[in-house]
């Protein structure tokens, strides 16, 4: 039996990195999943984001567990794509209980006087407004549920201020208000909110030049290995990151009825960024 | 396969309540267990306290589970007589890889008693670092580890009323996040994990008990500063092991540092 068995569970992001992971993690224990995910670029992203094929590859990942997956393209700043992937996935699967808001994108590292308009917008609407309509479209089918949980991405950046990545901070930050808030709201219903806070996690999110400039800026062109001293300084556990799955057992244990009476709490899943 | 088999757990005040609960639920998992408790009264607690009777059914409900457990009475105030419990544990269990700091007094009442501030803070905050220092040697060398302190919501609100055995229960409560957070920032570098968790009012004889009932009763703001967010007038002492499972088991790996609230969404109510 698993942890979450005969459960439900809404992941955006979903094609790769720590959303894949959440997907897969989830389904391990019994859940099946309503996917989504951009799967295309946005222009003020300064790597790679995931592809169809990626979405592709989760979808084969969670059938692989025996567990059923509907999977749809889909932008979180798009609300009425969002609410429609929901409303067709709890057509398909039943209901829906557990809600993973994963999607998420980061800008390229600027002075926050320097940072241009659509850097900014793109981020706060992708990271904040994203978020709000992914929980906007899934509240109705939790409540039709008599109850579920929300756990919410943000960062070791939505606790402490980063320089150079203004908009991502603040988006991060943003979204605990809309968690607290959240949490308050929905609690008559049986409805639990948290947010997850992860250091530096071992995904294409972080795994790229881009990143490596912003925690670099003395070098040139820095590879993964001039990263690696500043990723392990950020931790107080001696790790330059944590695993997708680090993330994924928190977001299980939170959405499993081990934590049923968990809501409204911050979790930083960081080894040890928050507390250093 | 448990979560934690061939582990070894430190539990204080493991004689009933929330202590006991972590024991079996560990236990569960595949811990063995070195279960400390003091077994009697402190003269400004004004409700019962645990008995060696309640400590052996401790140890009766863990060997239930086919687990070990080795099991003394200790005062937490009294760093010898830890020390003494928490190494006769050691010689017949081995090395310890998860402590618990779960002993703690509540001496609250309609009537002030002498000695509140200083027993409350005694057993809750200098019991606390007792706890820690007797076991983390142990803890590095078995090359990391494990230490969840249980504080309260108390150690993130101003809650516990205005007498000096609830200030004090505040205060302390307050007092072991900031040992969490230094012992997470020194013993980190040993891969040594340390939390805390903040429940809210759970189903035990420290808060079911006649003294804290009239005591909460007697005091609107009080009763009402305990209201929980979620539909649930109180939680059972096995959601608060559930979370410390969590939090020492592999599955929080890189977990440290952090202020756990299992409190039905109390603190982010206020």
């Amino acid at each position: 039996m698993g942890r979450v068995s005969g459960k439900v569970a809404f992941i955006t992001g979903a094609a790769r990195g720590q959303g894949r992971s959440h997907a897969v993690r989830l389904a391990q224990e019994g859940a099946d999943i309503i996917a989504v995910d951009i799967c295309g670029q946005i222009d003020t992203v300064p790597f790679p984001m995931a592809s169809p094929e990626d979405l592709e590859q989760t979808v084969k990942d969670v059938e692989a567990l025996d567990r059923r997956i509907l999977a749809v393209q889909a932008d979180v700043r798009d609300y009425d794509a969002v609410s429609a992937a929901v409303a067709d996935g709890v057509a398909q699967l039943g209901r829906l209980d557990i809600v993973a808001a994963n999607a998420g994108i980061s800008e390229l590292g600027t002075p926050t006087a320097d940072m241009d308009e659509r850097s900014w917008q793109n981020t706060i609407d992708v990271n904040l407004t994203g978020v709000w309509h992914t929980c906007k479209a899934a509240v109705p089918h939790l409540r039709a549920a008599g109850g579920g949980s929300i756990v919410i991405t943000s960062s070791g950046a939505g606790l402490k201020g980063m320089a150079n990545l203004a908009a991502y901070v603040s988006a991060k930050h943003g979204v605990v208000g809309l968690m607290r808030t959240l949490a308050n709201e929905l609690a008559p219903d049986g409805i639990r909110v948290n947010s997850v806070h992860p250091g530096v996690v071992n995904t294409p999110m972080v795994q790229n030049d881009a990143i490596y400039r912003l925690f670099r800026p003395d070098l040139e062109s820095p590879t993964r290995d001039d990263a690696m001293g500043v990723f392990t300084s950020l931790h107080a556990l001696d790790i330059p990151w944590l695993e997708a799955v680090d993330i994924s057992n928190a977001v299980l244990f939170l959405a499993s009825d081990e934590a049923r009476y968990i809501t409204g709490v911050t979790l930083p899943v960081d080894g040890g960024f928050f507390v250093k | 396969m448990g979560k934690l088999e061939g582990k070894v757990a430190f539990i204080t005040g493991a004689a009933r309540g929330q202590g006991r609960s972590h024991a079996i639920r560990l236990a569960q998992e595949g811990a063995d267990i070195i279960a400390v408790d003091i077994c009697k009264q402190i003269d400004s607690v004004a409700y019962p306290m645990s008995t060696p009777e309640d400590l052996a059914e401790t140890v009766k409900e863990v060997e239930a589970l086919d687990r070990r457990i080795v099991a003394a009475e200790a005062d937490v105030r009294d760093r010898d007589a830890l020390q003494a419990a928490f190494e006769g544990g050691v010689a017949e269990l081995g090395g310890v890889d998860v402590v618990l700091a779960n002993a703690g007094i509540a001496p609250m009442g309609v009537n002030v008693r002498p000695n509140e501030w200083d027993d409350v803070l005694a057993v809750n905050l200098t019991g606390v670092y007792n706890t820690v220092e007797v076991a983390k040697q142990s803890l590095i060398e078995r090359g990391g580890g494990a230490i969840v302190i249980t504080s309260s919501t108390a150690g993130i609100n101003g809650i516990g009323g205005s007498q000096p055995g609830g200030l004090g229960y505040t205060a302390s409560k307050h007092g072991v996040v900031g040992l969490m957070r230094s012992y997470a920032n020194v013993l980190a570098e040993h891969s040594i994990r340390v939390n805390t968790v903040h429940p809210t009012g759970v189903n035990t004889p420290m808060v079911v008990n006649d003294v804290m009932q009239e005591f909460l009763q007697n005091d609107p703001s009080l009763s009402n500063a305990m209201a929980n967010a979620l539909p649930v007038p109180m939680l059972e002492a096995v959601d608060i092991s559930n979370a410390i499972l969590w939090l020492v088991s592999d599955d929080a790996r890189y977990v440290t540092g952090v202020t756990l609230p299992v409190d039905a969404g109390f603190t982010n109510k206020k």
